[in-house]
């Protein structure tokens, strides 16, 4: 303890736990971002099968489309993992390929939900339709909003690292990114799992 | 008083290199700072929630009266609730927080320091912006509970609920950042040896505040989104033609609203917490019994909330369930009162302001626990839901708990913030006028309710027999009206010429207290060991401490710098969620395009650089 306690004199990184904060912070956040997510999904839920006018899930789902959004997002995570592990590296090639394929794919993704919600909106589903419309479009645009938000953020570290600005001691951002990313892959799961297979 | 005596009063110290003006105030990333803030930005929202429960009262004063109109009493009523919960209880709590928490913990600041700042301006524009209401003429008036369908296009067509639904969003982002920073900063900037069980009650409470803040907002958040959504863009949510059901905005908003009564109410403990011990000089009886109690509210406190729903018809299992969960939360509860009790067992007992308020509310807050505990049971609830008697109730928790916690932790730590001792004389002023005033204010509403007086109705009729207890109650809220404006006054002329207040003015046990009053922007010179729960209270640990806090550093601590980007963040977080009130979708994007330069900006900006650029 005597060595912790001299650290703590010079070092303002010292930190209680030896964990960094921002990485602390930002697991609560996703603690936080649970509960949204979880709200989101309960009430998806409660709502199921509940609604009085078509058309319902059953009759304009595409599970096959969604399984191949759904495996691009998965795809995505491993590109996030080597990318960081590029950054840690510090191959700024590594690091940009890696970073952008997260980029292509997450917007692959969003690519994909932009059709669908056309798609369904075209076969009479708008928001004010039904308990599905409501239900399923701020549900899965929440989810979207977050997978745009994290293209964005990863392209900022994308520019950073072209320029040469993203350097392995600044990996941790590209960790925190990455914590952000698995978490909204892992929402995209359940939502695939509950909304789409389980009718 | 005699209290002044036990430390020599230190000289004021000058502060070293600490900017001031309005500029500084504005762009500070300061927790001391901030703290100062938003406590007086919750006194303002106190005296403009006060004023609307006085008009409430002056309708109320006699049978048929017609001071107000109806309509206005609805916008009076929900404004009165949600500014006292959302503007007053929770940002007086964070007040301290804010100041006290890392002082107690030995921390230079809180982990993000300009997240701090964003919080702050978050809630005060987020208070304005509901408040602007008034000025349209077109306040909330669906209550601070703004049940599903009233809230609907169909029954509020108005701007009313917008304001509601709106500002009640931009304010949750507030309290889940502050959630999240303070979470982080108990967690990871304690100094040596202060380890968890080590920690002041109040930090602790706290921390488990801090928890539910994180997890109970984001429900109301998605509630409120929810009926955002049914309102500007005619989704279904809780549209009963479409299928929807009410009752699921009940679950949702009292999922929240539950834990939400503890997210006001253990702040309040943990001030009394350290309150009573260091007025009765012994160490907190049961300290650990005393902590999981808290932790134990805060887990059940999340398994309760349909006690709120007995007559939405639920059924008889689940009332039965939510019935036997409200009456086990009354057991940690009641463990704590019995320590408090214990803890002056005995004691060297200072009756000082801060220990009067908080032996109130050992008191007042036991009298709305026993109504609670009455209510706790469906069938009586059956017959006192949406009386005042329940209104009784809640006062006696709200006002009668966390408000005079939040008096006490004000006496208590005054000293440490200003250099001076609050006067006592008008604190006791201050005491005697909040107790008298509360107790003619919210006991004859007790029987009001029992004699059939509804809830958020503008009038009554005389054959009900309640008018002596409403003239009552009225009086009294006048006394409490005139108890805030004796603390009002207390705070400006102490603050400019109370008594000079050393570093340890009331000889308290904790580790803010080793420190000057008030304290230099870097808290701590360098940090110190702690080894025990009163390092105070030991001489050799104390002297120790002292040698290090105290001490006038070669060089000082390098602090982050001030930052304008909170406030424009702040300010664009507002204006993307305001600008959602016109129904266009992509206008509020206009909001979000600032709102993501300010964040860009904040990113990229060197929270050190005024360092920099002095070299």
């Amino acid at each position: 303890m005597a060595e912790a306690a001299a650290v703590a004199h010079d070092d303002h990184h010292y930190t209680s736990t030896g964990l960094n904060s921002w990485k602390l912070g930002f697991w609560t956040l996703i603690g936080s971002e649970c509960l949204f997510f979880g709200t989101l999904i309960s009430t998806y839920m409660v709502y199921k099968g509940q609604s009085i006018v078509g058309p319902f899930s059953g009759e304009i789902f595409d599970i096959p489309l969604t399984t191949v959004s759904t495996f691009v997002l998965l795809m995505s995570s491993l590109a996030m993992v080597l990318a960081l592990d590029g950054v840690q590296r510090g191959s700024r090639k590594l690091s940009m390929i890696w970073l952008g394929v997260v980029i292509l794919l997450g917007a692959t993704f969003l690519g994909f939900q932009v059709y669908e919600f056309s798609h369904f909106y075209h076969e009479g589903l708008g928001l004010d339709t039904n308990l599905l419309g409501s239900s399923f479009y701020v549900l899965t645009g929440f989810h979207g909003t977050h997978v745009f938000f994290g293209v964005v953020w990863l392209t900022t570290l994308w520019v950073m690292s072209a320029r040469g600005k993203l350097p392995p001691s600044k990996a941790l951002n590209v960790e925190i990114a990455g914590l952000y990313w698995h978490f909204v892959d892992i929402v995209w799961i359940v939502i695939f799992v509950l909304v789409y297979l389980i009718q | 008083m005699s209290v002044a005596t036990d430390t020599a009063a230190a000289p004021h110290t000058a502060h070293h290199g600490e900017p001031t003006g309005l500029w500084s105030w504005i762009t500070t990333v300061d927790h001391k700072r901030i703290g100062v803030m938003y406590f007086l930005t919750s006194v303002f929202f106190l005296l403009v929630g006060g004023l609307e429960a006085l008009l409430i009262r002056i309708q109320l004063f006699k049978p048929e009266n017609d001071f107000i109109s109806a309509e206005l009493y609805n916008q009076l009523f929900t404004m009165h609730g949600t500014t006292m919960i959302f503007l007053v209880a929770m940002p007086m709590a964070v007040a301290f927080f804010n100041y006290v928490v890392p002082l107690q913990i030995g921390a230079r600041d809180v982990a993000f320091p300009r997240l701090n700042a964003l919080s702050y301006w978050i809630y005060l524009f987020g208070g304005l912006y509901l408040n602007a209401s008034w000025f349209v003429g077109a306040a909330p008036n669906t209550s601070w509970v703004g049940y599903a369908n009233l809230t609907s296009t169909q029954f509020s067509p108005g701007l009313n609920v917008d304001f509601w639904v709106l500002g009640l969003s931009i304010l949750g982002v507030s309290s889940i950042m502050g959630g999240v920073n303070f979470i982080t900063t108990i967690i990871n900037l304690r100094a040596p040896g202060m380890k968890l069980m080590r920690m002041p009650l109040f930090t602790w409470m706290t921390f488990v505040t801090s928890f539910l803040l994180i997890t109970a907002l984001p429900v109301i958040a998605v509630a409120l989104i929810m009926l955002a959504f049914d309102r500007f863009f005619s989704a279904n949510f809780f549209n009963v033609a479409a299928g929807g059901d009410p009752v699921l905005w009940q679950h949702l908003f009292w999922i929240f609203g539950h834990p939400e009564v503890y997210i006001l109410v253990l702040p309040a403990f943990g001030v009394i917490s350290d309150v009573i011990p260091a007025f009765s000089r012994k160490p907190l009886f049961g300290y650990p019994v005393v902590v999981y109690a808290g932790v134990l509210i805060g887990f059940i406190g999340w398994g309760v909330w349909s006690h709120h729903m007995f007559t939405s018809g639920l059924g008889p299992i689940a009332d039965s369930f939510f019935v036997a969960t409200t009456m086990i939360i009354a057991i940690p509860t009641g463990v704590k009162i019995f320590n408090w009790m214990a803890t002056m067992w005995g004691g060297a007992i200072r009756f000082t302001t801060a220990m009067n308020f908080a032996i109130g509310l050992v008191a007042l807050f036991t009298v709305g626990g026993l109504s609670g505990v009455m209510h706790a049971s469906a069938p009586v609830d059956l017959q006192q839901h949406d009386s005042y008697f329940v209104v009784a109730h809640f006062h006696y928790v709200i006002v009668g708990g966390i408000l005079l916690g939040m008096f006490s932790g004000l006496y208590y730590w005054f000293p440490k913030v200003t250099g001076r001792y609050m006067s006592e004389k008008l604190g006791a002023w201050h005491f005697w006028s909040t107790l008298i005033g509360f107790n003619l204010t919210f006991f004859p509403m007790h029987f009001s309710g029992m004699f059939g007086m509804p809830r958020r109705t503008w009038t009554y009729q005389s054959e009900l027999g309640v008018e002596f207890y409403n003239q009552l109650s009225t009086i009294g809220g006048f006394m409490l009206g005139v108890s805030t404006l004796i603390m009002l006054y207390n705070v400006i002329k102490s603050a400019r010429s109370g008594a000079p207040a050393g570093s340890n003015p009331w000889g308290a046990p904790t580790l803010e207290w080793s420190i000057p009053s008030p304290p230099h922007h870097y808290n701590f010179p360098s940090l110190p060991e702690v080894r025990s729960r009163e390092p105070m209270w030991h001489d050799a640990e104390r002297e120790a401490i002292e040698a290090v806090t105290l001490a006038e550093p070669e060089s000082e601590p390098v602090m982050p710098g001030p930052s304008f980007w909170p406030i424009v963040v702040a300010s664009g977080v507002t204006a993307t969620w305001a600008l959602v009130m016109t129904g266009v979708w992509w206008v509020p994007l206009i909001g979000l395009a600032y709102t993501t330069f300010g964040v860009f900006m904040w990113a990229f900006e060197d929270p050190f650089k005024h360092l920099k650029s002095s070299h």
